[in-house]
């Protein structure tokens, strides 16, 4: 099966694997952990496995703020792209507890929700919607390059007189 | 009034882009109809009972006479001939077809319109008194925070995915115009006794199926935390509103389940993380922004005494006088609203010729502005006094110059079941009847002041929860049905209607308003006792009684 995570542009091979609930620790690798199992594995886990973590809608990514400094990725699960909490959760975890990490979408993820997501914090998505990954892949591009708010994605810059505007990084003035 | 700047031009053309390719998209299958709905409505694109629907915003409710003009031209171009005002000051063009609709959007964006966020589960068009930065008893133009919230609102990337559409309404004025407290956010813009501007903050207001009256947060909340504290209450509603059941998604609910206290506590939590960051509104920025609404240079002889004469010699002026001028704040001025009820008509229905007719008069005499109220009228905010006679002829040959606003039949209704794929019964033509039924001119003003409302189902579009009439039809066994509520009013002193008792049929119901008018005429003191203070008074029993006998 082709890599289903995009990130920094292209589709790229994936060191991460998700664990349910009820599925065994491995000894060794690197696993995405539901947040209560997270939270119970984190002290205990062998040093060879590393842990990431994933946030449901309705997860408080308080909960993580003891562990941050050490993780290297977090996912945020879209069960149903019309469900705007994941949005919230990225921005908490970027700017109200400074997360630098990796920050993947995963879960019901499209092309039209990829610009948003990116300036809440996301860096990496999983991508399943076959659509969504042939634009991917094609380059195609749908965002609308000016934002009227400011917000977590790197590098965005002030525009013009307006506190709030911005403009992304890379954009030509 | 505002106008944009390259950045805004910049960001509405890349909007069009980027909707058109969605609609190609959309086309081509790449995206199913699920996957599509949210993003037509966030354009304003709905799929209605005949065919598909443009909403098209106008901010906070206030259009110069070119935009009017692209309006007209949009009704002939791709739609029937007319368009719909709307209560959220909006207009909606309802036989568009999708694949047009790009183009649409690019005609508009030649004169700084756009569609966006007039529908789906973000935050809506931002609106404001209609009588703003003229009426006499305004403290502040609310105007210019309106037009900030939009900004900020707009394509915001956190709130796109709400559970449920978001309103927010501001008003700079004593006497409420802009109905701020049935808002998700009602916002009631004032001075402290240094001069300082803030709003007194409003959350949970909404009509409806589950009908409330906003509650208050803050009495007055400084004027640069006005986007940080609206992220706040938008970043707990979209954490914490309710997802399970649409009907239950406002934040009304989420109010209402956790308790007003808890709610504000959450915010100021929220707020207090987030107060002193890049939301902060700096000065002169507000400055800058206030700066486009600047009121047009008055004339000091705005009033020559013609109109007093020529009223007293045209008994047809002087009721258009009496009803449809309110007063302004430069003496000499006056705000004309432009009836958008004509006796027997849709109410909220334009023609295009009607709306170039309106462009012509907002540009000779007006200042070149116009507003619509959430009433569904019109408005020239701006008017010499002596050019009143000339303006009211000007109407006349459009068939705009019902002298009926605030009056019985300046009724809002709903699209109904003439239009809307929810709606469960007629409001159009309940509406036209009752107009019929009041229309003569010397009874409508025994009447006096008197809101009557009419929705076709319960999500309440056409407010009938706060009328002081209030109507709303539903389905009975296949038959329409009309349940009628006294009482409402969403004004400073809101409140929502009582049911007053069994509902009536299609045949019946005019006649059931009628009856609830003269039992008001009997019983009220004087004939500046309105309909709603009667009410108020008495109570609901004598209306009962009048409809249902004292069985």
């Amino acid at each position: 099966m082709a890599a289903q995570l995009y990130k920094d542009g292209g589709f790229v091979a994936d060191d991460w694997r998700h664990l349910g609930d009820d599925d065994l620790l491995p000894e060794a690798g690197a696993v995405i952990l539901p947040l209560a199992r997270f939270l119970e594995s984190v002290a205990t886990a062998p040093a060879s496995l590393k842990l990431a973590v994933l946030l449901r809608a309705a997860d408080d990514p308080d909960a993580l703020a003891p562990h941050l400094s050490r993780l290297e990725l977090i996912a945020v699960d879209f069960a149903k792209f019309s469900d705007g909490r994941g949005y919230s959760t990225a921005r908490l975890l970027c700017r109200r507890h400074g997360f630098d990490g990796e920050l993947r979408a995963v879960g019901d993820v499209l092309l039209d929700q990829i610009p948003l997501m990116r300036r809440c914090g996301f860096t990496a998505f999983e991508i399943v919607h076959a659509p969504t990954r042939r634009a991917l892949e094609a380059g195609h591009n749908v965002e609308v390059p000016l934002y009227l708010q400011p917000a977590e994605r790197a590098g965005e810059r002030p525009a013009g007189a307006r506190a709030w505007a911005r403009r992304p990084a890379a954009s030509p003035v | 009034m505002y106008r944009y700047d390259e950045f805004d031009t910049d960001f509405v053309s890349a909007r069009v882009e980027q909707f058109t390719d969605q609609v190609r998209r959309r086309l081509a299958g790449d995206l199913d109809e699920e996957q599509f709905k949210p993003l037509r409505l966030m354009n304003g694109v709905y799929l209605q009972l005949h065919a598909y629907m443009l909403r098209v915003a106008i901010p906070y409710g206030t259009l110069n006479g070119a935009q009017m003009r692209k309006l007209a031209y949009v009704a002939r171009t791709y739609d029937r001939g007319y368009g719909h005002f709307t209560t959220r000051q909006n207009i909606q063009f309802n036989w568009p077809r999708l694949k047009d609709i790009p183009a649409i959007l690019e005609e508009l964006a030649t004169v700084e319109m756009h569609a966006i966020q007039t529908s789906g589960n973000c935050i809506r068009n931002v609106t404001a008194d209609h009588f703003s930065a003229a009426a006499a008893d305004e403290i502040l133009d609310p105007r210019p925070y309106a037009e900030i919230l939009r900004q900020w609102s707009s394509l915001h990337p956190e709130f796109s995915f709400l559970p449920r559409k978001f309103k927010i309404a501001v008003t700079g004025a004593p006497h409420d115009r802009a109905a701020v407290q049935v808002h998700d956010i009602g916002l009631q813009a004032k001075r402290d006794a240094d001069g300082n501007v803030g709003f007194t903050v409003f959350v949970g207001g909404g009509l409806g199926r589950t009908p409330m009256i906003a509650r208050k947060v803050r009495d007055f909340l400084p004027e640069e935390d006005l986007l940080a504290y609206c992220e706040a209450i938008l970043r707990v509603y979209n954490r914490y509103g309710r997802r399970d059941n649409k009907y239950k998604a406002r934040i009304k609910i989420l109010v209402h389940e956790t308790g007003v206290e808890t709610l504000k506590a959450d915010i100021e939590r929220e707020f207090e993380e987030i107060r002193h960051g890049v939301l902060r509104l700096p000065q002169d920025e507000i400055d800058r922004i206030t700066d486009y609404f600047a009121a047009p240079p008055f004339d000091a002889d705005a009033d020559d005494g013609s109109l007093d004469r020529a009223s007293a010699a045209d008994p047809a002026l002087a009721a258009f006088v009496e009803r449809n001028l309110h007063a302004h704040k430069a003496p000499g001025y006056a705000s004309v609203t432009i009836s958008l009820k004509p006796i027997g008509k849709a109410p909220g229905d334009a023609t295009a010729d009607q709306m170039d007719a309106v462009a012509a008069l907002a540009e000779r005499y007006g200042h070149d502005e116009i507003r619509v109220s959430h009433e569904q009228n019109l408005v020239l905010p701006h008017v010499r006094k002596a050019d009143v006679p000339a303006i009211f002829e000007g109407l006349k040959a459009a068939g705009l110059a019902e002298a009926n606003a605030g009056l019985v039949t300046d009724i809002i209704a709903c699209p109904g079941m003439d239009f809307c794929a929810l709606a469960t019964a007629r409001s159009i033509p309940v509406a036209q009847r009752i107009s019929e039924r009041f229309g003569t001119p010397e009874r409508q003003r025994d009447i006096g002041d008197l809101k009557i409302k009419i929705s076709g189902c319960i999500n309440a579009c056409g407010h009938h929860h706060v009328g002081h009439i209030g109507i709303l039809g539903v389905e009975k066994k296949g038959e329409e049905y009309y349940q009628i509520t006294l009482g409402g009013s969403g004004d400073e002193n809101s409140s929502i209607g009582e049911i007053i008792g069994r509902g009536f049929s299609y045949d019946d119901v005019v006649d059931a308003v009628e009856t609830l008018v003269d039992t008001y005429i009997g019983l009220r003191e004087t004939p500046q006792e309105d309909f709603l203070a009667a009410y108020r008074r008495v109570g609901d029993a004598p209306f009962k009684e009048a409809l249902y006998g004292t069985a």
